[in-house]
C-alpha cells in the first residue's frame, strides 16, 4: 500500500508549528508500518492530550484520543479485550510522564503487549512552553521564569526499571532509524518503548536560545551517539540512541488467557 | 429445572445481574464497599471466556472500560465515593464520546475517605454534576438484591441502547447486606445488546449520527469501518470541530437523548399512594425504613404511603408531582443532607409542603428516626 493510504490526508495541512518535530515521527510511524505491511483494520492507535496527540487524527487506522496522561489505560482496556488487535501509543513527555507516569510505568510491569512512543521535546507545547518532567534542570520554560530547579526523568532508565521489555532511543534527525525501531517495537510481543527525541522551535528552542528547527536538530545529532559507540566512551556527556532491551518475559493477554483456561476447569 | 435462588450480599446480586446481562469486562480497583463486585467477579468473569483486570488506579478503571467497549464488549467498573470523585474526568469523556458503559458507585459516607465503612447516600448530586459541563447522565439504584439485580440488567440495557455511560448508585448497607435473590431464567428479563452497524466496508459509515429513531449504531474497532473516538467537540465521523453549529448540535444531542426518554428510564415503585396524605419519597436502602415505618403506620389508620424511586437521574419529575402534588405533606427519606429532597421542592407545586427527614451520622435511618421526625413534622414532638 502507498504511504498516503495510511493517512487522513483531508485533514492536512496539520496542526503543528513549522519545524515542530512530530510531523517527522508521523513519518516515520507511517515507513515503519507500510513496511510491517499490516492491515490498517489491525491497529487501534490510542493517544492522550498535547500536539504529539493530535498525531492520531491523521492516521487512517482506528484512533482514540483520550484525556490527558490516561492513553495507556484506554489503550489496556483496548488490547486485554481484543488482543487480536496491535495497539500503538503516541504520547508527549508531560502526557506519558507526568499526568501519566503511573499509567506508564503499570504499563511496563504488566510487559502487555502494546507500543509506547514517547514524543519527548521537553515542554508543554499545546498549553504555551510549560516546563516538563523531561525539560531537565536549567531550562528556560514559561514556567520556569528564573531556569528550570525539576530534576528530569530518563525515559529509558524508567522504562528499563519499570519492567519495559522492549526500549529505544532515537530522534527526529535519525528517521531511518527511527522507522526501523518503531517497526520492531510493534513486532516485539510485550510492553515496547520508543522515545523519540523531537524538536519544539516555537517553545523549548526560543525560550532557550536554541536556534532554528534545523539548528536543534544538527543538535540532535551532536549530542547522541550509537549504544556503546567509542564516542560515548569518551564524552560520556553523550546521549545513547538504539535498542536497549529486547528481551523475553509472559506477556499479560497471554497470561491472561491462561487465567481463562484455569478458571474453565483446566489445571 | 428450578429458579437458582442464592443467599448472597448486595454487591453479588450486582455482579449476578451484571453477568445476566451480558458483562464480558471489568476493570476496577480495590475500595470498601465495593470490593466486593471486582472480588467476585476476578472469579467469574474468566469462567466464561471474559476478561477481569485489576488496574493501577481509579482513573485507569474507568479509562480501560472505555477501551473494552470500543472493541464491542459490555463493560463494567466498581468503586466508591473517592473513586468516583476521580473517575469523573473519564466519566465525561463517556459522556462526549457516548461510550455504552456501566459505573457502580456503592456509596459511603463523605466527603474525602470519610466513614469508609457506613453508610451515607451523599453522592446524589454527584452522580448527576459530577463531572464538568452541561451533560446528562442516567442514574439508577435499589433498595433490596432483587432490585439490584433488574437494575443492574437494566444500566446495561440504557448503556446499549442510548450509547451512554449509566451510573448505579448503591449505598452500604444495600452491598453488604445479605438477603434472597432469584436469579431470572435466561430471555426472562429482556437484553438489549449492541446496535451495530449494517454500513458494509468501504462505504462512508457515520459513527456519530444518529438514526431517525435517536440511536446511534456502532462499529467495534477491529472491524472495517476506522474512524475517530475523540473527547472534543466532533463532527459525525468523529473528528474534532470547533464549529459552533456542531458545537451546539452535539451538547443538544447528548442531553437530549437523556432528557427526551426521562418517562422510558423512569424506575419507581407506589405502596399505599392511593388515598395517601403523607408521601414519603425515598430510595435505596432507607426505602426499606420508609417503608417499614408506612406499613406499622397504615396499621394505625395513618393515611401515609410511599413513592420508592429506582431511577434517580434523568430525575422523574412528572412522577413526583403525579404522587406529590397533592399530598398535604411530602416527606424525603434519605441518608444526606437533602439532595433528593432539594430536587422534590423544586419540582412540586408547594415546595412549602414539603420536608426532609434524613440522617447523616453514618448510622442507618430506621423506622423509628423516620417516625420521630414524622411527629416533629406534624408538630407533635418526639
Amino acid at each position: 500500500m502507498a504511504v498516503e493510504d495510511y493517512i487522513r490526508q483531508r485533514f492536512f495541512p496539520h496542526l503543528w508549528c513549522p519545524g515542530c518535530g512530530h510531523g517527522i515521527v508521523l513519518n516515520g510511524l507511517i515507513r515503519a508500518v507500510e513496511k510491517l505491511g499490516m492491515s490498517r483494520n489491525e491497529i487501534v492507535m490510542v493517544s492522550g492530550i498535547g500536539c504529539s496527540s493530535r498525531i492520531s487524527g491523521y492516521m487512517d487506522f482506528h484512533t482514540l484520543h483520550t484525556i490527558h496522561g490516561r492513553a495507556l489505560a484506554f489503550a489496556t482496556g483496548v488490547k486485554l479485550s481484543k488482543p487480536e488487535l496491535n495497539v500503538i501509543v503516541p504520547m508527549g513527555d508531560g502526557d506519558a510522564l507526568s499526568i501519566g507516569g503511573n499509567h506508564f510505568i503499570h504499563a511496563a510491569r504488566r510487559n502487555i503487549d502494546m507500543t509506547a512512543i514517547v514524543m519527548n521535546n521537553r515542554i508543554y507545547g499545546m498549553t504555551g512552553g510549560q516546563y516538563s518532567p523531561l525539560t531537565g534542570p536549567g531550562m528556560m520554560a514559561t514556567t520556569a521564569p528564573y531556569r528550570n530547579i525539576d530534576q528530569g526523568f530518563d525515559v529509558v532508565e524508567m522504562a528499563k526499571a519499570a519492567g519495559a521489555t522492549f526500549v529505544a532511543r532515537t530522534t527526529t534527525y535519525h528517521v531511518t532509524q527511527m522507522a526501523d525501531i518503531i517497526r520492531e517495537a510493534v513486532l516485539h510481543e510485550g510492553f515496547s518503548v520508543v522515545e523519540i527525541m523531537s524538536q519544539c522551535p516555537t517553545y523549548f528552542g526560543r525560550k532557550n536560545k536554541l536556534g532554528s528547527a534545523v539548528d536543534m536538530m544538527k543538535r540532535m545529532k551532536e549530542i547522541t551517539t550509537p549504544i556503546g559507540s567509542k564516542k560515548k566512551a569518551e564524552n560520556p556527556e553523550l546521549i545513547e540512541r538504539g535498542i536497549f532491551v529486547q528481551t523475553d518475559r509472559p506477556e499479560y493477554c497471554s497470561e491472561y488467557s491462561q487465567i481463562i483456561e484455569r478458571a474453565m476447569g483446566g489445571k | 429445572m428450578g429458579k437458582q435462588i442464592k443467599f448472597i450480599q448486595g454487591n453479588e446480586a450486582c455482579v449476578e445481574g451484571a453477568l445476566y446481562a451480558g458483562l464480558d469486562f471489568f476493570a476496577g480497583y480495590p475500595i470498601t464497599p465495593s470490593t466486593e463486585i471486582a472480588e467476585h467477579l476476578s472469579a467469574r468473569l474468566p469462567r466464561k471466556g471474559g476478561k477481569f483486570i485489576q488496574m493501577e488506579d481509579e482513573i485507569a478503571s474507568m479509562c480501560a472500560i472505555i477501551g473494552a467497549s470500543l472493541t464491542g464488549h459490555k463493560v463494567l467498573t466498581a468503586t466508591s465515593g473517592p473513586g468516583f470523585s476521580l473517575k469523573q474526568e473519564a466519566l465525561g469523556y463517556a459522556v462526549m464520546a457516548e461510550i455504552p458503559c456501566v459505573i457502580v458507585n456503592v456509596q459511603r459516607g463523605g466527603p474525602s475517605t470519610g466513614v469508609p465503612t457506613h453508610v451515607s447516600q451523599g453522592d446524589v448530586m454527584q452522580a448527576r454534576w459530577g463531572t464538568h459541563g452541561d451533560h446528562s447522565i442516567v442514574c439508577l439504584t435499589a433498595s433490596n438484591h432483587q432490585d439490584v439485580f433488574a437494575m443492574t440488567v437494566e444500566a446495561f440495557n440504557i448503556a446499549e441502547t442510548f450509547r451512554t455511560p449509566v451510573v448505579l448508585l448503591f449505598d452500604e448497607v444495600v452491598g453488604h447486606m445479605r438477603e434472597r435473590l432469584e436469579i431470572p431464567e435466561p430471555g426472562e428479563i429482556p437484553l438489549v445488546e449492541r446496535l451495530r452497524t449494517a454500513v458494509k466496508g468501504g462505504v462512508d459509515y457515520h459513527p456519530y449520527l444518529p438514526r431517525e429513531d435517536g440511536r446511534l449504531p456502532m462499529s467495534d474497532f477491529g472491524d472495517v469501518h476506522r474512524y475517530n473516538v475523540t473527547g472534543l467537540v466532533h463532527d459525525m465521523w468523529g473528528f474534532p470541530s470547533d464549529n459552533p453549529k456542531i458545537v451546539y448540535g452535539l451538547l443538544r444531542h447528548i442531553v437530549d437523548k437523556i432528557e427526551n426518554n426521562v418517562e422510558r428510564m423512569a424506575h419507581y415503585k407506589t405502596f399505599y399512594l392511593e388515598d395517601a396524605e403523607t408521601v414519603l419519597v425515598s430510595f435505596g436502602s432507607s426505602a426499606r425504613s420508609a417503608l417499614h415505618i408506612v406499613e406499622s403506620l397504615r396499621q394505625r389508620g395513618q393515611r401515609i404511603g410511599l413513592l420508592e424511586l429506582q431511577t434517580l437521574w434523568p430525575f422523574p419529575k412528572d412522577v413526583i408531582r403525579q404522587y406529590c402534588n397533592d399530598a398535604a405533606t411530602t416527606v424525603v427519606v434519605e441518608m444526606n443532607m437533602g439532595q433528593v429532597c432539594q430536587m422534590v421542592k423544586s419540582t412540586v407545586k408547594h415546595p412549602e409542603r414539603v420536608f426532609l427527614a434524613n440522617r447523616i451520622d453514618g448510622g442507618f435511618i430506621t423506622p423509628t428516626d423516620i417516625k420521630n421526625i414524622l411527629r416533629l413534622i406534624k408538630g407533635k414532638g418526639v
